[in-house]
């Protein structure tokens, strides 16, 4: 492998349209290994690595914090009430898992479509899929009366004879989470295992040549292991698939399946997975545009990355717009003083900021996305995703709060409003998650390398073909 | 006395510590090592002490050395063989509340009262709803006095300047000083009490001022918001002191004068059963176009509950409801009245005069006028002329000696009292009970003059505002603590009985007084008993004494009628109007406002303030918690510049943050100046008020007198004088710009918004349209077609006759829940109806629990709020949770306002109980994860607290928002003294889980274990509700809806029935019985 040759990395057809390359020019196996297993195995962590980590993790302490005062005094420390029972966790809930939909979108369902443009995000991507599903997990249970009872929403055998209520979209909630977190993280793991070998190959440090050893699992890079390697990476993803589609269904349940005017409608299902891919999609820009940056991976993480996922974004964004529309019209056309009642209040009643703030993030400033200059420019689509992520947080705000605070009787109607420890939860999560994410950074490989190569090797045939044209 | 190496003094009990000669004799009796645990009065060891004296009590000679009452007293009715463990008994006792006695069924377990109801004999607390309950009816503060009985906050000792002394130093002190006294004949010696029902107490104080001991010693009663009116009202007409009652089960026409006659007073719980069973409609026996109603009309300032229920309400100030009188006197020629000055009132007033004159001629007999104890002197003198010529007296009005032992005025008793102590007479004053440094008139300045007296005492509940200004305080002992004896509203005399020991070594006034005469030793049972020998031997009875005292106690109330409160015939004396326009007092004239002094809907005057239930319990028509305002008119609110905030009925503040609409109303706070003095208070704006007028509610801003009492709302006490305690003008009001305070208000959305949870008719409509309920959704404005707009399938939206046809041919279309789901379980019960009686069947299967709310006899008083509350053990949550729209309370009673809220003539308000619906379909119960509410095989919605995991699903499925969410822990584990009262029965909630009425389930169970043994099938008359028992309308049905003989299903096939929010298809087992009213179509028609 000494006699490498450069080799360029854009379909000409690409090229011609002004379509940016996967990867950037000049890059071979051995210097990409290098480029990605040089951000984990150097010697000295950034300053600023140390400095973003310490805050998150001070927000981390924050959440544990939170949670044993939580579970000293119980949820009423929380501004729920009745009417409003839910609030702060589950629009926390619902908010991270469906931030951690792109994750599993990318690698498995882009890779049973053949989207070579995945593989320098998939990783990351899942990592995020991974702390934001164990961010989400975090909230069901401790949002319960009382949380060490949690197991008794699993079917186990046990003398009392009792069993799941299995009718409760809450019983459903927990397979569907907890089956996509154990695929997500199978997934996550699998595909790590080439890179982790290579990270053991390199790495001169005993301890660390130890423990990634112990991680890779004796990879040697056989044919063998090659060939079962990929079967099983496609087996897991035709089984992650479904479940990017099934998990927001059944949490769209928790709210369609109940007979509350705003949450009963059949329009959930569709609209919260197209929501949660959308806001996947913006968190996953969040992170990539700024680690691009800070870590030099441009040539991998590359324009056209973004702009494909600003499409997506645009894409899911439309659909979901397209369901507030639908939402809205039901209202009215139901002809049910219910839902039109709920309707109204949202977009007029006291919380019609939230509603009419939504509007704006989650249709309106995404609409910038048509134009190539704003896909093109790295800060502006950073600060849509940002946008997107507010938008979509605000939408289960209202679909949570505004249904519950005025229902059937108006006797019965109150209002909500969150206290200091519904946002040290909250801000906790976020904490929490930012830290996860700089100990994965730091720690492992953040872009496939194995992946990374093939694409190079991919990409050397398509070069090949573009030089024997040249002759 | 252990003395250790330090030389200090170690001590184990008060006793001990002062070293007295019981403390002495005790050691050598008991066991000194247990002796330390007389300090700490609720002790594991002193439960058991408690648990057997209560033992004693039942006859079982118990050995327990430890204060116990040594009497026995009377189980009622069923007198048990012997205690059996986990089965409570029920004694008849009687409340005392401001000198009248209501009678009491007091439940307990094991010795400790649990639970209170109205003792069904007893005619004050009559059953409301059927007349073969074991139990009777009840009001909210009957229910509540169970909670005073364990306030952990009652003083719990004697203390001299806030130091503890023992009995018996108070006891030589004191008769160290009435030895002093006894050589002056007692002159110096001032005693002060509260109105005085008791007989025995009123024999003992006259003993104490006779010649033999004190002849120049006095005697003073005060109660704040005393009956005085009514009373100098019947001298005036009369020249004597005469108690008035009612007997609404003969009138057809009932014009009230600002009384709130089916809410408060003495004879609530009568007055609301009788005129509530002749508003009842049930169309079994009689056509709906012949049923009739009485009629009700209701002249009043604030909106009250009886206005809410009236037929026609009238809002005046206060001041005009006198000349309303007299206008309607001389409407109806009554002789000697007083010169009418229609023209003075306000137009709606004057067009009222003649249609309600002539609906009043129209009823000569059968008709009643009844003034409010607020209204002065002249309006009740006038009111006794105006039944007169109405011929009212001996038909629906009655007349009988006072029930007060002295009647007195008591504005002039508390102002010659004061004087006294200004003038250095006073050498020693007592102050049985009461709280006059709290209470009485703020121009007296009586705390100020009673510093002034050398020696002070006061025996009270509490070391309250009163005690801290008293050198010696003594607890008293709780009525449910006592021997003592009281008068009902109509004379009827019960005997006081206690159901423990004191808790606290509290004393009551027998004792106290015993003390002045004779031993101190002497117990309240021999005081009392030796007062009744006396009555018994001079109304001359014959037989045994002590089988009459027995059957009294068995009772809870003394059967001989005695003459004196045998009804009269009176007529008023001639010359009644002049004496009556000179007695009535000068008012401050202006046309600034108007200040209305009220006792407060759930504290009474204070004395109720440290109770956290009463605190608690949304005010039956503001439906503020933790709190009082001052209560103005939509339009008032208008020219104060007061801000509320869309249009008015919506909001009488502006909903907080927290809880909103149903928790915190923030509302701006005005300063009230009237005569020289100024208050300051927050503000509500109340529909139906009236205009120009702001009312206040006596009894809150306490700021001494336990944890509950202190600093909740304001002091209304500080701006009321001894001349006008009630209303007067003169007021002046300023908003305090920027000022806010926050009101903790569990329902601030007044308006059905379109969707008729409550639907009402006149009773001309039902005949009419008795299917109306269903027919229409009646909001009050009765638009036909209006139930189009409510969704769901529309089951009745065919013609009546129709309908009729069907439910001949067709028996299920009579059914409330369709028969598919029940078709196993009736075929089972008409089996097994066949089978009862054969020994060994069991017939337990077969019962469908349900319940009906009748709409048109809820008055929304309140009471089932408190009963549930006591029953069910439900827990406080205090004003910073209320405000987070966190109360617990399983039964709510929803309030909405109909009509124009700018004319406080037009303003209705309408009541609802919303318990657990028990929905056939439960949106709960598909829910929930855990299954831990489910559904009972006798259709009850069943909420398994130990299988709660607290995900709440549930509440936000719950189209009523009934269910109660233990967010925090609410229960108080460790205060012991609440652990005594609280319904063994039933489980005491941990926090973070959910919790719902559950139609008294344990009740159900317990009748079920009942019938099934007795081989009987449950009926009516074996099983009633806490919120049932407690009604006094009668309103709340209750029963077994497979059983068409039960009251319930009777119910059900109403016409008026229908279920909330039928369209969501839940199916409820609670359903409601449309609310009719009887206006007079003479009077409606000109509006």
């Amino acid at each position: 492998m000494t006699q490498e040759t450069e080799i360029p990395l854009t379909h000409p057809k690409e090229a011609s349209e002004g379509i940016p390359p996967v990867m950037g020019p000049g890059y071979t196996f051995r210097s990409i290994s290098e480029k990605i297993s040089s951000i984990t195995l150097a010697r000295r962590t950034p300053r600023a690595w140390w400095l973003g980590f310490a805050v998150t993790f001070a927000f981390t302490l924050l959440l544990l914090y939170t949670i044993l005062y939580l579970l000293f005094q119980g949820v009423g420390i929380w501004g729920i009430n009745v009417p409003v029972a839910w609030g702060f966790a589950i629009i926390n809930f619902v908010w991270w898992i469906g931030i951690g939909h792109a994750g599993t979108l990318i690698s498995a369902i882009l890779l049973l479509l053949h989207q070579k443009w995945r593989t320098s995000i998939n990783r990351f991507a899942e990592a995020m899929t991974l702390f934001a599903v164990a961010n989400a997990g975090l909230f069901p249970l401790f949002h319960m009366g009382r949380p060490w009872f949690f197991y008794w929403l699993l079917p186990y055998p046990n003398t009392m004879r009792v069993w799941p209520q299995f009718r409760s979209p809450l019983v459903w909630d927990v397979f569907a989470v907890s089956t996509y977190g154990t695929v997500s993280l199978l997934f996550w793991y699998v595909g790590l295992i080439p890179d982790l070998a290579t990270l053991r190959d390199r790495a001169r440090n005993r301890f660390v040549q130890i423990i990634y050893g112990i991680m890779a699992m004796g990879w040697r890079g056989s044919a063998y292991h090659w060939k079962r390697y990929e079967m099983t990476y496609l087996i897991l993803a035709a089984l992650a698939t479904p479940l990017v589609l099934s998990v927001h269904t059944v949490v769209s349940f928790d709210f369609s399946v109940a007979i509350l005017p705003g949450w009963h409608s059949t329009i959930f299902p569709p609209y919260f997975v197209a929501g949660a891919i959308y806001s996947g999609f913006a968190m996953v820009l969040v992170l990539a545009i700024p680690l691009r940056t800070f870590y030099g991976l441009q040539d991998f993480i590359t324009m056209r990355h973004l702009q494909n996922m600003a499409k997506v974004t645009l894409a899911t964004g439309l659909i979901v717009g397209y369901g507030y529309g639908i939402e809205a019209f039901m209202g009215f056309y139901s002809g049910n003083i219910y839902e039109k009642f709920t309707q109204l209040n949202r977009m007029f009643g006291p919380y019609a900021v939230y509603y009419w703030a939504l509007i704006f993030c989650n249709v309106i400033a995404i609409q910038s996305l048509w134009f190539k200059s704003v896909r093109n420019n790295p800060v502006w689509l950073f600060l849509i995703s940002l946008i997107v992520l507010v938008g979509m947080w605000l939408e289960r705000y209202v679909i949570v709060i505004t249904s519950l605070h005025r229902d059937f009787l108006p006797s019965s109607w109150g209002n909500y409003a969150p206290t200091v420890w519904d946002w040290t939860m909250y801000l906790g999560t976020i904490g929490f998650f930012l830290a996860l994410m700089f100990l994965f950074v730091r720690l492992l490989p953040m872009i496939s390398i194995s992946e990374m190569q093939t694409l190079l090797a991919e990409s050397k045939e398509a070069g090949e073909v573009t030089t024997e044209e040249k002759r | 006395m252990a003395v250790d190496s330090e030389g200090r003094r170690f001590w184990r009990s008060l006793e001990e510590y002062l070293d007295t000669p019981e403390f002495q004799e005790m050691l050598h009796r008991e066991f000194p090592e247990q002796a330390s645990e007389w300090t700490n009065p609720l002790t594991r060891r002193r439960f058991l002490t408690l648990m057997g004296a209560s033992l004693a009590l039942m006859g079982l000679n118990g050995c327990s050395t430890q204060p116990a009452p040594r009497e026995k007293i009377m189980p009622y009715v069923r007198q048990p063989e012997g205690i059996v463990p986990g089965k409570p008994l029920y004694f008849a006792t009687a409340m005392p509340l401001a000198g009248v006695a209501t009678g009491l069924l007091v439940e307990s377990h094991e010795g400790r009262p649990t639970r209170i109801d109205g003792n069904p004999l007893h005619p004050a607390s009559p059953p409301g709803s059927r007349d073969d309950a074991e139990v009777g009816s009840s009001d909210l503060l009957m229910q509540a006095a169970i909670l005073g009985l364990y306030d952990p906050d009652r003083s719990q000792g004697v203390t001299y300047r806030g130091q503890p002394r023992a009995w018996n130093d108070f006891l030589a002190e004191l008769r160290r000083t009435l030895d002093k006294l006894k050589n002056q004949g007692g002159e110096g010696l001032y005693i002060l009490t509260e109105t005085v029902g008791s007989p025995t107490l009123a024999a003992q104080l006259n003993e104490l001022l006779d010649e033999e001991h004190f002849p120049k010693a006095k005697w003073y009663q005060y109660e704040p918001a005393g009956r005085s009116n009514v009373l100098e009202g019947a001298k005036l007409a009369f020249g004597e002191y005469v108690n008035t009652y009612y007997d609404f089960t003969k009138a057809d026409v009932v014009l009230s004068l600002d009384a709130d006659f089916l809410f408060s007073g003495p004879g609530t719980l009568r007055y609301t059963r009788d005129f509530m069973s002749r508003r009842r409609v049930r169309t079994r026996q009689i056509e709906p176009a012949a049923v009739k109603m009485n009629r009700l009309y209701v002249v009043e300032c604030g909106m009250s509950n009886t206005g809410g229920v009236a037929d026609h309400r009238l809002a005046l100030r206060a001041s005009q409801i006198e000349l309303f009188a007299q206008a309607l006197a001389a409407e109806l020629n009554v002789p000697d009245a007083p010169k009418s000055n229609r023209d003075q009132l306000p137009l709606e007033a004057q067009r009222w005069l003649e249609p309600l004159a002539k609906d009043l001629r129209e009823h000569v007999g059968k008709c009643l006028v009844l003034a409010g104890d607020n209204q002065p002197a002249s309006l009740h003198a006038l009111v006794h002329a105006i039944n007169h010529t109405l011929k009212n007296i001996g038909q629906t009005v009655k007349y009988t000696a006072p029930i007060e032992a002295k009647p007195v005025d008591h504005s002039q008793q508390i102002a010659e009292l004061v004087q006294e102590m200004a003038q250095g007479r006073v050498q020693m004053l007592v102050i049985l009970g009461g709280n006059p440094v709290y209470t009485a008139p703020i121009d007296l300045q009586f705390a100020d003059h009673l510093k002034k007296v050398p020696l002070r005492i006061h025996l009270g509940l509490y070391h309250d505002e009163t005690a801290a200004l008293c050198d010696w305080h003594v607890p008293e002992a709780h009525f449910l603590e006592s021997w003592s004896d009281g008068r009902a509203f109509d004379g009827t005399a019960s005997i006081i009985q206690p159901l423990i020991a004191p808790l606290y070594n509290g004393r009551t006034a027998h004792e106290m007084l015993a003390a002045f005469t004779e031993a101190p030793e002497r117990a309240g049972l021999e005081i009392v008993r030796e007062h009744w020998r006396n009555w018994w031997k001079q109304q001359k009875h014959s037989g045994n004494f002590e089988a009459f005292w027995r059957q009294s106690l068995e009772k809870g109330f003394i059967e001989a009628k005695e003459p004196e409160f045998d009804h009269r015939d009176l007529a008023p004396r001639s010359g009644w109007a002049e004496r009556a326009a000179k007695a009535a007092p000068a008012r401050s004239v202006s046309k600034s406002l108007e200040i209305v002094f009220r006792p407060d809907p759930t504290l009474f005057d204070g004395r109720f303030a440290n109770n956290g239930w009463l605190q608690e319990l949304p005010k039956p028509v503001t439906k503020l918690t933790w709190d009082n305002a001052a209560i103005i008119s939509p339009k008032t609110a208008e020219k104060l510049g007061i801000a509320y905030v869309g249009i008015i009925p919506e909001a009488s503040g502006r909903p907080g943050r927290r809880g909103g609409e149903h928790g915190e109303a923030v509302v701006d706070v005005i300063e009230l100046s009237y005569r020289g003095r100024t208050l300051q208070a927050p503000v509500w704006i109340q529909p139906g008020h009236a205009d120009d007028t702001v009312t206040i509610h006596l009894g809150h801003g306490r700021w001494r007198g336990g944890r509950v009492a202190k600093d909740v709302g304001f002091n209304a006490y500080a701006i009321r004088t001894n001349e006008t305690p009630w209303f007067d003008g003169g007021l002046d009001v300023r908003k305090i710009p920027g000022a806010t305070h926050v009101l903790a208000c569990t329902q601030m959305h007044h308006n059905m918004e379109e969707r008729a949870p409550i639907r009402t008719a006149t009773l001309a409509y039902f005949r009419d349209h008795p299917y109306f309920a269903d027919e229409l959704a009646a909001s009050e404005k009765e638009k036909p077609g209006v139930l189009a707009q409510i969704p769901g399938p529309q089951p009745r939206g065919r013609a009546e006759k129709e309908l009729e046809e069907e439910k001949k041919t067709d028996p299920d279309k009579n059914r409330l829940i369709p028969l598919t789901l029940y078709k196993e379980a009736e075929k089972e019960f008409e089996e097994e109806s066949k089978q009862l009686g054969e020994p060994g069947k069991e017939p337990s299967k077969g019962y469908q629990w349900g319940m009906a709310i009748d709409l048109t006899t809820c008055t929304g008083c309140s009471a089932c709020v408190v009963a549930c509350q006591s029953e069910n053990n439900i827990p406080v949550v205090g004003k910073e949770e209320v405000l987070r729209g966190r109360e617990m309370h399983w039964l709510r009673i929803d309030r909405y306002y109909g009509g124009e809220p700018f004319d406080p003539n037009q303003v209705s308000a309408h009541f609802q109980p919303v318990p657990c619906m028990h929905c056939e379909k439960a949106p709960c119960e598909l829910v929930c994860p855990v299954g831990a509410t489910v559904h009972s095989h006798d259709g009850l919605n069943d909420m398994i607290y130990n299988r709660c995991v607290g995900t709440r699903y549930c509440s936000n499925n719950c189209p009523y928002k009934v269910r109660r969410f233990n967010f925090l822990q609410f229960a108080d584990y460790t205060t012991s003294s609440l652990k005594l009262m609280r319904n063994p029965q039933v489980t005491v909630r941990s926090r973070g889980v959910m919790e719902k009425c559950t139609y008294c389930v344990q009740r159900i169970r317990a009748a079920d274990i009942e019938a099934e043994r007795e081989g009987r099938r449950i009926a009516d008359e074996h099983l009633l509700t806490a919120c049932q028992a407690a009604c006094p309308a009668g309103a709340i049905i209750f029963g077994d809806i497979n059983n068409p003989k039960s009251a319930v299903y009777q119910c059900k096939e109403e016409p008026t029935n229908y279920a909330l929010l039928a369209g969501l298809n839940t199916q409820p087992r609670t359903t409601y019985l449309a609310a009719l009213r009887n206006p007079n179509p003479e009077l409606e028609m000109k509006t």
